[in-house]
């Protein structure tokens, strides 16, 4: 356990040292944050009885979205991890008496949870001082807010094991572009990352529900906001830990058998 | 002790003509050669010996190394390295075995060189006596105290090599793989990498297996050779007897005035230009000093050295001879 911590450590350091980006993020999340919400707001103003959201429900969901985007980003990869199989630098992290998914999991995390943790703050500080109903309001009681934070978790290690697969498939294809941008694209969309997904008509979210993008990062925001709660809320924990499960596994399945047949490249 | 018993490996190469309708067709159709990387590969190696791995490029050196440090599965044939198969028990193998892929780097990119050995204590699990002892000895032996404290960005490739190698010894392997360790180093860094090997090699009896294209590395550090070619082992033998299967071989080079060498099947002259001429001569056919006499009775020799042939020469000579 103590090496997978001291990993994350340096990872995290690393990291930490990136506070330009962190600086140029926060001011592009805030600019987006602003646009969707002004988007929004006209499209209200035409006959808020149309949406299925409170006003001031959405721009607590986009504000939220906005503060943990590193967490939940789809495009945001290690490229470390794609460069080290597509030119063979692997044969390193294979010398080494550690699990090789519990390495780059633990690497994965790291890297978002710095990232988040330099940019969220400024964002949920000034997000909090907007006047009503532009502001981020905070959950309606303890049991909503645990429950976020249960289901924050859940989202956030799924995002993960879903990157896991992502990289573990570049053993197979080699060059990792085009899973890049078909997952991207497709988990963008399905996730709620583009449009929440109480927008989309009722049989598509059933839909969308069942798929396992929805519980990364539509789930815990939808419970903050009070969207989904009571039972409902249990049952979509339900659904983020049982596709958490599934896919951690598959994932280990999938490096286990191209551990077995891997090629190290370059001589 | 490892012990290789009729490795087998195979790689599956896509190959195609150069050209847009070869590409298009490769589509469809694609071709596949298969590359026998290793055929047959047996060899024993004693503890606390060295051994120089050698051969041209793709013959299957690296593939070797990979096999033996538990990156890489062979298609067939028995590896047993302290009585473990590196691949099926890859954890508690890679914790004894040191490796060093001259090519690629271990160290984080973005972080002081020590934070990067801080985390190798912590994934080799070293205890803090372990590790206060053996870095500083390390730190020591090759000189790096002011560089490991700069980012791994920032270093020649020179202070990196001895980094690297540092890094591959924090958890005292019992066995050290350098796959080309001293490539593209300069002559200070080259020695001082060597002497190092050599300390490390006789100090704590720990095994060396070392890859390399630079036949001084072999003949400073090593008393074993293997030679591979076209993924068969060639040759297993020491440096000694390596060199006296070619040292029946000596250049003659003769700076002559006047007229050209006479056509002759006494000795054969490999160039000749402008007074300037090389012989080789087999001792087991004709001795030096009768070639040398010879010389001087057909051209007007002004200078004449003899050398013996150098390992470059005989390493080239042995490719030759098993044409690879």
């Amino acid at each position: 356990m103590k090496q997978y911590f001291s990993f994350f450590r340096i990872r995290f350091i690393a990291g930490l040292q990136y506070r330009a980006a962190a600086w140029a993020g926060v001011v592009t999340q805030f600019a987006w944050g602003f646009l969707s919400i002004l988007m929004y707001r006209a499209f209200y103003q035409s006959g808020a009885e149309n949406f299925p959201m409170e006003f001031s429900q959405l721009t607590t969901y986009i504000w939220l979205q906005q503060a943990l985007l590193a967490m939940f980003m789809i495009w945001l990869f290690d490229n470390d991890i794609f460069d080290s199989i597509t030119s063979g630098n692997i044969a390193y992290e294979l010398c080494r008496p550690c699990d090789l998914y519990n390495m780059w999991f633990v690497k994965n995390v790291a890297t978002r949870l710095s990232n988040v943790l330099l940019r969220c703050l400024p964002i949920f500080i000034v997000a909090a001082c907007l006047p009503y109903p532009y502001n981020i309001s905070l959950p309606a009681d303890w049991a909503c807010g645990a429950l976020f934070f249960v289901s924050l978790i859940a989202g956030f290690f799924l995002q993960v094991s879903i990157s896991m697969v992502i990289y573990i498939s570049a053993f197979y294809t080699v060059s990792p572009a085009g899973m890049k941008i078909l997952s991207v694209t497709l988990m963008e969309f399905l996730s709620g990352a583009v449009i929440p997904i109480p927008f989309f008509p009722d049989a598509v979210q059933t839909i969308f529900n069942l798929l396992p993008f929805a519980s990364m990062q539509s789930t815990p925001f939808l419970i903050y906001t009070g969207y989904t709660s009571g039972a409902d809320a249990l049952a979509a924990i339900g659904v983020q830990l049982f596709w958490l499960v599934v896919i951690y596994v598959s994932g280990r399945l999938l490096i286990k058998h191209a551990l077995k047949k891997v090629v190290v490249q370059g001589g | 002790m490892i012990e290789l018993r009729n490795i087998n490996k195979t790689f599956k190469v896509a190959k195609r003509n150069a050209g847009f309708k070869e590409a298009l067709k490769s589509l469809f159709n694609r071709e596949y050669t298969y590359i026998h990387a290793l055929k047959d590969v047996s060899f024993t190696i004693g503890d606390g010996e060295m051994v120089g791995y050698i051969g041209p490029n793709g013959a299957g050196k690296s593939s070797t190394i990979k096999i033996m440090s538990g990156v890489m599965s062979p298609d067939s044939g028995e590896c047993v390295i302290n009585g473990r198969v590196p691949w099926k028990d890859r954890k508690a193998h890679v914790s004894e075995i040191g490796v060093v892929f001259g090519q690629r780097t271990q160290l984080w990119w973005d972080v002081p060189v020590a934070d990067s050995f801080d985390l190798l204590k912590d994934i080799y699990r070293i205890s803090d006596e372990d590790y206060k002892r053996t870095s500083s000895r390390l730190i020591e032996l090759l000189d790096i105290g002011e560089i490991v404290k700069t980012p791994a960005r920032q270093l020649s490739l020179g202070q990196r090599m001895r980094c690297e190698i540092a890094a591959s010894l924090l958890h005292n392997p019992k066995i050290l793989f350098l796959d080309e360790p001293t490539i593209g180093l300069d002559a200070v860094s080259k020695i001082a990498v060597r002497d190092f090997i050599k300390a490390v090699n006789r100090e704590n009896k720990t095994t060396v297996i070392l890859t390399t294209h630079d036949m001084q590395d072999i003949e400073a550090l090593t008393e074993r050779i293997l030679l591979i070619g076209k993924g068969r082992i060639l040759l297993d033998g020491t440096l000694d007897e390596l060199k006296t299967r070619n040292s029946s071989r000596k250049t003659l080079t003769v700076v002559y005035a006047g007229n050209a060498f006479p056509p002759t099947d006494k000795i054969s002259v490999v160039k000749d230009i402008g007074g300037h001429a090389e012989i080789v001569v087999d001792t087991e056919e004709i001795s030096v000093a009768q070639a040398i006499a010879y010389v001087t009775s057909v051209v007007e020799v002004k200078d004449i050295s003899v050398k013996g042939a150098s390992v470059d020469e005989t390493v080239v000579s042995l490719y030759k001879e098993f044409e690879i």
